[in-house]
């Protein structure tokens, strides 16, 4: 079975300035959930909108292959079209575009660039609804500006019915507990792991372990300024929580 | 910044490229001698056939315009217009005035075809994807230079007792409407340009509906510059009678030109009690190329007069054209109870250079204004919002609510607020809200990786900034509007 992401020796800096990531190596198969945990400033988030295409890094070494294409050459627009989803940490707002014509755009524009029939207004409205419904979303949400004046907590289950609409093969899900207190971390752990399926994969970014104890990951990966240095099993995420991050710094350098 | 950097590369060589309105008709034309004199207007009145009150009425403008000064409080700058290097007036040669569409010049018809203004009858802007029958009808009153081509739907405006037609045959067949309101919300006083305007003044359309009739369509006037070294202006006056409800609709386009031309209209504006007119622009005239070089200068004076009890006046404008655009439309809140709104969206790239915004004068009681506006800089164009709400000693419980929000597209623009406020009456209540945002990367990005192309991504974060006033304007015309506002953006991606 080929695997459905492998980062080869990956070297990534911040547009003119500072090198992050620094020879990462990472290889996904489909249907495996990895997590990735280190201490903050470790290069986590960087490495996800590397990844996605976020404009403002520099490639200067390696190469990501995602579902038989080099990942890099694609433009942000395009590599999400190619089944790649980032669940942000924190979620942009924008006025004036209801949710629901953000959504409705979203999945057109991917499905266009796919060469996919595109779904009509009530196809649409159907299944947003019908999701929505999982996650405690209701219509009003539905029709409200995407994510102006959302709690910590609607955002985020906002990510996740985004997420469940546009059927990525890999998600990335960045901090995805942040700012989410226990029955909210709940419910957009149920929506992740309803997701969990033997063609899709993901990458749980986080620095605490509370999240695992919901989303589950096969693998566990230590990740420190800027490489995996140590890679385990899901008790891993248990013993950090024990002994730190402090014993890896040393093997990072 | 990469993407925002694009972003503005492209919008900087729109103007350019995107214009689609600026081929010229080839059609031979029939001026006035060059430049301005009290000959010349003399040679427009006769062309006009005018009455001597009319010929009378623009010589005292003209004299009151030769001691004036041209105004430079306005954040716009441009060389000195040479007013005497200027035809004031061009009418198609073969013109005489048409009975019907079928005398019109196919030269001119076809023009408007090409500017997806078509002047068949049960045809309505072109573009707009409505099935036949659930059409709503537009009556079409198409200028072209200094003179009125066409006016389409004349019949069944005729049959509800509504008058729309040029202001030229107004003044023959309905003298007595046209001297009682003609300069009586714009005075020969006004500003520079509206005197000159009423010195020099062509064509334009008059509209006048009778009490208690609302107006069984919306109306429509479609301007076009063609010839060289030309000014337009002209003059439109539409007067809601008691308890009536007029829509009306305005375009306009002119040819790509290397030299600036000089658009310096005036539109006055009356309801009486209980009237409604609600006046949409769709302005586009060509604004110059990524250099500044050509596009017109759009020195406008659009003022409504809220003369009746609880009439209600409200301008909706969507700018994008023009090199310049220096305009304010206003509304005199006199009529108790009367409220006037005004809704803008301004999209200046290039080097465009807007300076627009509002009046709301209230001189009745309880007489309340909504402004909502909406600029939107790019390239090294400049956006000015100029805005004044004033309370007269008598207006109690007078009420304004302004929100003023301005977008910025790359580093190079400006977006500039300028709100006086002015309370003489103590019960006066103005809330004032105005915020200035940059189109983020962050956003793009946001909406990018959520598939979204990046040109999809500008147009969807612009349309939501806009959105409060698109709704605004009527439903054909809002469609248009998102197209244009779509093109101004376009190739947008890197
Ligand atoms: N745009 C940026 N400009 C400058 N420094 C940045 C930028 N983004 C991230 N960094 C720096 O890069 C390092 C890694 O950051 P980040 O990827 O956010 O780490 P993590 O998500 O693991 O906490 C940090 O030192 C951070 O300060
Ligand atoms: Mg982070």
């Amino acid at each position: 079975m080929a695997p459905l992401l492998e980062i080869k020796d990956l070297h990534a800096e911040i547009a003119g300035g500072r090198k992050i990531i620094n020879g990462m190596n990472l290889t996904i198969n489909p249907g495996e959930v990895h997590a990735i945990m280190g201490p903050n400033g470790a290069g986590k988030s960087t490495l996800s909108y590397v990844l996605s295409g976020k404009p403002g890094y520099e490639i200067t070494g390696g190469e990501v292959i995602f579902r038989g294409v080099n990942l890099l050459d694609l433009s942000p627009d395009e590599r999400a079209a190619q089944g790649l989803f980032l669940c942000f940490q924190y979620p942009l707002e924008i006025p004036g575009v209801s949710n629901m014509a953000f959504l409705h755009t979203a999945v057109n524009s991917q499905r266009k660039k796919r060469g996919e029939v595109e779904l009509t207004s009530p196809e649409l409205v159907r299944k947003v609804r019908e999701l929505g419904k999982t996650l405690g979303i209701d219509a009003d949400m539905l029709k409200r500006p995407v994510n102006v004046g959302f709690s910590g907590g609607e955002k985020k289950r906002n990510e996740t019915l985004q997420m469940m609409l546009l059927e990525p093969y890999f998600c990335v899900l960045d901090e995805a507990d942040s700012g989410l207190d226990i029955d909210a971390l709940k419910v957009v752990s149920n929506g992740v792991n309803a997701l969990r399926s033997p063609e899709r994969s993901m990458l749980v970014i986080t620095h605490y372990q509370r999240l695992l104890d919901y989303i589950v990951p096969d693998v566990v990966h230590v990740f420190n300024a800027g490489r995996i240095v140590h890679t385990g099993g899901k008790e891993l995420a248990l013993e950090l929580e024990a002994t730190g991050y402090a014993q890896y710094q040393s093997e990072a350098a | 910044m990469a993407a925002v950097q694009d972003t503005v590369e492209q919008v900087r060589s729109i103007d350019v490229d995107q214009y689609k309105y600026g081929f010229e008709t080839n059609i031979e034309s029939e001026k006035a001698p060059k430049g301005l004199s009290e000959e010349v207007i003399r040679f427009i009145s006769a062309k006009k056939e005018e009455p001597e009150w009319m010929l009378q009425w623009r010589l005292d403008a003209y004299a009151r315009w030769l001691t004036m000064q041209e105004p430079e409080w306005a954040r716009v700058s441009y060389p000195q217009i040479d007013f005497q290097d200027l035809y004031y007036y061009s009418q198609p040669k073969k013109f005489k005035a048409p009975k019907s569409l079928d005398e019109v010049d196919p030269e001119i018809l076809k023009t408007y075809e090409k500017l997806g203004i078509p002047l068949r009858e049960q045809v309505i802007l072109a573009g707009v994807e409505i099935p036949e029958g659930e059409r709503p009808k537009i009556a079409v009153d198409a200028v072209f230079d200094s003179v009125s081509v066409a006016t389409t739907f004349k019949e069944e405006l005729k049959a509800a007792g509504v008058i729309f037609m040029p202001i030229s045959e107004a003044l023959r067949e309905h003298p007595d409407l046209v001297k009682q309101y003609l300069g009586s919300v714009v005075p020969a006083t006004d500003n520079y340009y509206a005197t000159l305007n009423q010195a020099v003044f062509s064509d334009g359309s008059f509209v006048y509906i009778p009490p208690g009739v609302r107006c069984p369509m919306e109306l429509s006037t479609y301007f076009r510059i063609n010839e060289k070294n030309t000014g337009q202006f002209e003059r439109t006056l539409i007067i809601a009678d008691k308890g009536s409800y007029v829509s009306y609709l305005e375009g306009c386009t002119a040819p790509m030109r290397d030299e600036n031309q000089l658009h310096a209209a005036v539109v006055e504006l009356v309801a009486l009690d209980d009237a409604e007119i609600k006046y949409s622009t769709v302005q586009n005239w060509y604004p110059g190329d990524a250099e500044g070089k050509g596009g017109i200068y759009n020195f406008v004076t659009k003022r409504g007069d809220c003369r009746g009890k609880n009439s209600k006046i409200s301008w909706t404008q969507v700018e994008t054209g023009s090199a310049i655009t220096w305009k304010y439309p206003s509304c005199v809140l006199r009529g108790e109870g009367s409220s006037g709104e005004f809704y803008s969206i301004a999209i200046s790239n290039g080097r465009q250079q807007v300076d627009s915004g509002t009046k709301m004068i209230h001189l009745g009681k309880n007489t309340t204004s909504r402004i909502i506006s909406k600029g939107i800089s790019a390239g090294k164009s400049n956006n000015t919002y100029r805005g004044l709400v004033s309370a007269h000693r008598k207006a109690a419980g007078a009420r304004n609510f302004t929100n003023c929000d301005s977008l910025l597209i790359g580093d190079l623009c400006g977006a500039h607020t300028v709100p006086y406020i002015e309370a003489k009456n103590p019960t006066a209540q103005f809330e004032h809200e105005a915020t200035t945002s940059k189109i983020s990367e962050d956003m793009l990005f946001y909406c990018m990786q959520r598939g979204l192309s990046q040109e999809d991504a500008v147009a969807l974060v612009v349309n939501g900034f806009v959105r409060d006033v698109l709704q605004q304007l009527p439903m054909e015309f809002a469609v248009e509007a998102q197209k244009l506002i779509s093109i101004s953006l376009e190739g947008s991606v890197g």
